[in-house]
């Protein structure tokens, strides 16, 4: 048997053992990014083989999480897609302006950019103090980040651009201090978030929500889990709730599908029916 | 399991930067539209119309060009394009997914991540080619499809708009093919019907 299929078969193994021990399946997560990232983060340790990081790992649970830090992708920014939050601006307020109190949930925040990029656009047009904001993630290292609220002060520019051309009403830097070479967030903002964890593979909702997030989550699921999670989300979401996931991400040929329909065109903003 | 086309090859996967347009103008120009293989290619060009490369070169060329859809499955005689910011895999069974891990070697697009999922999917079945370009984007993961028996492709330096690309994929393993942009379409030709 050559190298490549046993590093196959340690992998399903490795897997499986991780799932047994810790609680985290990643089966079905997309194939081809997860192993190309396990495979870097095996290139780059001291293990001679996938099956000896195996013994350590079920054995030790900071070996765990130095794979998982290496293997999971929890990159984000603040108004990533401009065009999105101004979407969200345009066709998804006017909705939520009409009741007294929102609930909104955030599946999948990491370090949280997106969450405080929604509660600056809610105190903008017009919501603050109207609702509560749930932003969840299976990373608890990500979670602490997300709280903290700090973040390197070097991408303020980017984020400034992104923030204008989403249609910011204001000046972006009214929103943080910088200290040495980082940004804080206003705690103002920060107190309207509440972050915790969340597996969207095994956890049930928690509750009502007009407003759902979930941006370049579903990306890395295989269909099977895709569909679990919509339905999750669906079971949950008001009539007449919003749904937003990642531009690259779609509800066509799901099953929840036919009670949704897309309010702004490309934007991936969905709208749940009173049907 | 394989699945059983005609020749050996199953898949091209193509990785190209700056001077990218005009060399993928020429590449797939040369490509009839019924050729036999899928094409996947990452360019870094920064487009603010996320589809504009797609339609530009749809419209040039015989061969269908689109952007990339996650979960698509690759047919022949089309060839797909990263999305911008996205990086795009090719799983074994033949499908695209797209993901927003980081930029590698600061590309995002990378074609060193498509290069390396598609040797992985796709073993001996596997063309790929490294065009013109700055930088040295898709040199490791040329490295990953000879591991995996594929065959490797590289443009000329001399020949390169910008030759830092083609000249670190070529310093990075022996590419079986080192030939004239204007020579590689004949040679995708040739491979896919062999
Ligand atoms: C690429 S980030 C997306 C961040 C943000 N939504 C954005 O678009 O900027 C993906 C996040 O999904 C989280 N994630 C992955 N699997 C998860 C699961 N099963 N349950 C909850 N979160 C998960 C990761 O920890 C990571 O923080």
């Amino acid at each position: 048997m050559d190298q490549d299929e046993l590093f196959d078969i340690e992998l399903r193994l490795l897997l499986s053992g991780i799932n047994q021990a810790y609680g985290y399946d990643f089966t079905d997560y997309s194939e081809a990014s997860l192993k190309r990232r396990i495979m870097h983060w095996f290139v780059n340790s001291d293990y001679a083989t996938l099956s000896d990081a195996q013994a350590r790992i079920l054995r030790d649970r900071d070996a765990f999480e130095s794979l998982l830090r290496g293997i999971t992708v929890n990159v984000s920014e603040m108004f990533r897609d401009p065009p999105f939050f101004k979407a969200m601006r345009e066709t998804v307020i006017p909705h939520l302006l009409t009741y007294p109190f929102v609930k909104i949930w955030h599946a999948g925040c990491a370090t949280g950019e997106e969450a405080y990029s929604t509660a600056i656009l809610l105190n903008e047009e017009g919501m603050a103090g109207r609702f509560r904001m749930y932003a969840t993630d299976i990373n608890n290292a990500v979670l602490q980040k997300a709280r903290d609220g700090i973040f390197p002060l070097k991408e303020m520019q980017r984020y400034t651009r992104n923030y204008q051309s989403g249609g910011g009403k204001k000046s972006f830097s009214d929103y943080y201090t910088a200290r040495y070479d980082h940004a804080i967030m206003m705690p103002a903002l920060r107190e309207q978030i509440v972050f915790a964890s969340h597996n969207l593979v095994v956890d049930s909702d928690f509750g009502e929500m007009h407003l759902i997030l979930c941006r370049n989550v579903l990306i890395y699921f295989k269909p099977t889990l895709k569909e679990r999670v919509l339905f999750l989300f669906d079971n949950c979401l008001l009539p007449g709730g919003f749904l937003c996931i990642g531009l690259k991400e779609s509800l066509e040929g799901r099953k929840i599908a036919s009670r949704y329909s897309e309010v702004a065109p490309k934007m991936r903003i969905y709208r749940k029916s009173y049907g | 399991m394989d699945r059983k086309g005609n020749g050996r090859f199953r898949a091209v996967v193509i990785g190209v930067s700056t001077g990218g347009v005009e060399a993928l103008k020429i590449l797939l120009g040369g490509l009839q539209a019924s050729y036999p293989l899928p094409i996947l290619i990452v360019a870094h060009i920064a487009s603010e119309a996320s589809n504009g490369l797609a339609l530009l070169l749809d419209d040039f060329c015989s061969v269908r060009v689109k952007e990339a859809d996650e979960l698509e499955e690759i047919v022949p005689g089309t060839a797909y394009i990263a999305p911008p910011n996205y990086h795009m895999q090719l799983e074994r069974d033949g499908k695209i997914t797209l993901s927003v891990d980081p930029p590698v070697n600061f590309a995002r697009p990378s074609a060193d991540v498509l290069f390396e999922t598609a040797a992985d999917a796709m073993g001996a079945g596997l063309i790929a080619v490294v065009l013109t370009g700055a930088g040295s984007d898709g040199s490791i993961g040329l490295k990953a499809v000879a591991a995996k028996g594929g065959t490797t492709v590289v443009q000329c330096p001399m020949n390169a708009v910008a030759d830092s690309m083609p000249k670190s994929a070529a310093a990075v393993i022996k590419p079986d093919y080192v030939m004239p942009l204007e020579r590689i379409p004949e040679l995708l030709i040739q491979l896919a019907w062999e």
